[in-house]
């Protein structure tokens, strides 16, 4: 097993493609967390944990859910919208939970605006100008969605959370795969379970900027 | 995601039955078959549920892509023509590959060289189009025999390639390379090599499949990118590349996205091993001597191998049967106990020694040969003289003979 690590940031000036260090996609039925395939089951319990710790738990939904191009992804933008708001219902004052959309993957020239949306050109720059200090990717094209998380992994210390509709994501620190409108209501109710049991982290947030 | 509907169990216009692949291939009936390297390229794509199928001539692999021709006659291609160069080929087989297809295409030595700007293209689109590589010399003075150096150009262009030993190799891997070429996680263009005429001109015993079974077909919906769009890249990178935008950022996209090819190769590992049942054939490997070879170059070491036993010499065989990826745990591992590692080549520079040595401890225990270039043999005797000349023993010399 690779001895590499997925973890929070900032990792380096460019660093590597989990997959380049032998982190290995999970199977059917698992997930993996920091690089370690772990069973599913974990992988609720730790995103739910980690969206109720973080100063400001975000969810950035792509084109795959945003745009409903079938009844699928209609169904799907409906979980998620479900999920955000148990999300705002669970966390404490203080914690500021965002939806904000991945529209498409142009790059955006001159200038992003970082309080409407995340382009996986430049995602730190939603990042940072957000405090976003835990995130995940819904929706996302698996290369446009990888290149992203290996862009935050790299300059930004945000816990990163891909729901996968494919393989996984080894960028992630936690990733499903083979989501569905099932797995994202799962998560929404592993949020609630844990409401109140996990102590956020405001006091020592760092906000999920490194500049 | 889109809805997916499963077509196994369904038929096509020419009454194929989509198969489960795995089925198809491990336990559907086998038919021997005495046919061409090229004849049996024909009956995979027959198989192989292919959209379209663009080539442009050049020995070796023209009659295959002419028996091609014939499937498009008869019905089983969607799109079947002849680009104007191999430059055309290969960016029309980008065109229809971004537009959804299954796309099948074939080349050869200077071919190769000739399309080689679109490969890096492919990969970076992420385009699981399938391309034979039959071969040959590529320098002047011309050659169109057998000659792997074109290999060595393809090894670092984020392409998946496997490098086939014979026939039946082509046939099976033809098939089950849209497989791990079209997961989605890897989703990259594949470059199945051979040894032209060696593989493609000479007949075989090839066990084929049901000739009415097929393969499921593309399902571009599972692609890691979307479809072609001239404002999404990596189309808008081609006409706007941001790499000339003089930032961080735009840098470390491109950067991002050259890793993420090459992790994708990595993921193909896992899919690749199971289709592939392993990146690596090894055999004896406890000897001291162990002969790692791809292509045909195999064949000519079991040869010797059979020789050398004659002798009392002992030698392990290590077939490796992907380039991309590279089988680096495995080769390793299998070289573990040989104290000589011997690597023929048909190609001038050794690329294949080079790549081992540059994977195991120990790397003065290889013997970078023999090599043979230029369309030559390799007979198994200077297999054979290699090694018993490293290891003292005495020997005759092939180029004497008749003097």
């Amino acid at each position: 097993m690779s001895q590499y690590r997925v973890l929070p940031g900032p990792e380096h000036f460019l660093p590597p493609a989990a997959a380049s260090m032998g982190v290995y996609l999970p199977n059917p039925g698992e997930a993996h967390i920091n690089g370690v395939i772990a069973p599913e089951e974990k992988a609720y319990e730790e995103a739910a944990r980690q969206f109720l710790m973080a100063k400001v738990p975000t969810i950035f939904p792509g084109p795959l859910v945003l745009w409903a191009w079938n009844e699928k992804a209609a169904k799907k933008a409906t979980a998620i919208r479900h999920l955000y708001n148990t999300l705002k219902e669970c966390v404490q004052p203080g914690q500021k939970p965002m939806l904000i959309p991945m529209p498409d993957y142009r790059p955006k020239y001159p200038k992003i605006n970082p309080e409407v949306e995340i382009n996986p050109n430049h995602p730190n720059l939603t990042i940072w100008h957000n405090k976003i200090d835990c995130c995940m990717f819904v929706g996302v094209h698996c290369h446009q969605a990888n290149l992203s998380l290996k862009i935050i992994r790299g300059g930004t210390s945000c816990y990163t959370i891909a729901m996968c509709a494919q393989a996984g994501h080894e960028d992630a620190m936690l990733s499903f795969r083979d989501a569905s409108v099932e797995k994202i209501m799962k998560l929404a109710d592993w949020v609630k379970k844990l409401k109140g049991t996990v102590q956020p982290r405001l006091a020592t947030a760092k906000n999920g900027a490194s500049s | 995601m889109a809805d997916t509907h499963s077509v196994i169990g369904t038929k096509n216009k020419k009454g194929q039955t989509y198969t489960d692949t795995w089925k198809m291939m491990n336990e559907a009936p086998r038919t021997p078959s005495f046919f061409t390297g090229s004849e049996v390229i024909k009956e995979a794509v027959r198989r192989a549920s292919c959209d379209v199928m663009i080539a442009y001539p050049i020995t070796p692999q023209s009659e295959a892509a002419a028996l091609i021709g014939e499937l498009f006659a008869e019905g089983y291609i969607g799109d079947y023509f002849r680009g104007e160069s191999e430059f055309a080929v290969m960016s029309q087989c980008a065109g229809a590959a971004f537009g959804g297809a299954r796309v099948f295409t074939t080349t050869a030595g200077p071919g190769t060289m000739r399309a080689m700007e679109n490969f890096p293209m492919w990969a970076g689109a992420r385009l699981p189009i399938q391309m034979i590589v039959t071969c040959r010399g590529i320098n002047s003075p011309l050659s169109i025999q057998p000659d792997t150096l074109e290999i060595a150009y393809l090894l670092n262009t984020g392409m998946l390639v496997w490098h086939a030993e014979t026939a039946q190799d082509f046939f099976d891997w033809i098939l089950k390379g849209y497989m791990v070429s079209e997961e989605p996680d890897v989703h990259l263009p594949l470059a199945l090599c051979c040894d032209g005429f060696f593989v493609t001109h000479t007949k075989d015993v090839v066990n084929l499949t049901p000739a009415d079974m097929c393969l499921p077909p593309y399902d571009p919906y599972r692609s890691p990118v979307p479809c072609m769009d001239m404002e999404c890249p990596p189309v808008r990178m081609m006409r706007d590349p941001f790499v000339m935008k003089s930032n961080y950022i735009s840098y470390a996209t491109h950067a991002s996205w050259q890793q993420e090819i090459w992790a994708a190769i990595e993921r193909s590992r896992k899919h690749s091993i199971h289709w592939l049942n392993g990146l690596i054939d090894a055999e004896n490997t406890d000897a001291d001597i162990v002969i790692v070879a791809s292509g045909t170059a195999v064949s000519q070491g079991r040869e010797a191998i059979r020789l050398l036993e004659d002798e009392g010499v002992r030698c392990g065989l290590i077939k490796v049967k992907t380039l991309r990826p590279w089988p680096e745990e495995e080769i390793r591992e299998a070289t573990k106990n040989a104290k000589h590692i011997f690597v023929p080549e048909f190609n001038v520079t050794g690329w294949l020694a080079k790549e081992i040595r540059a994977t195991i401890p120990n790397h003065q225990r290889v013997h970078a040969g023999p090599h043979v270039c230029g369309g030559m043999t390799m007979p198994p005797e200077i297999i054979v003289q290699e090694i018993k000349t490293a290891l003292g023993m005495k020997s005759f010399s092939l180029a004497g003979r008749g003097s």
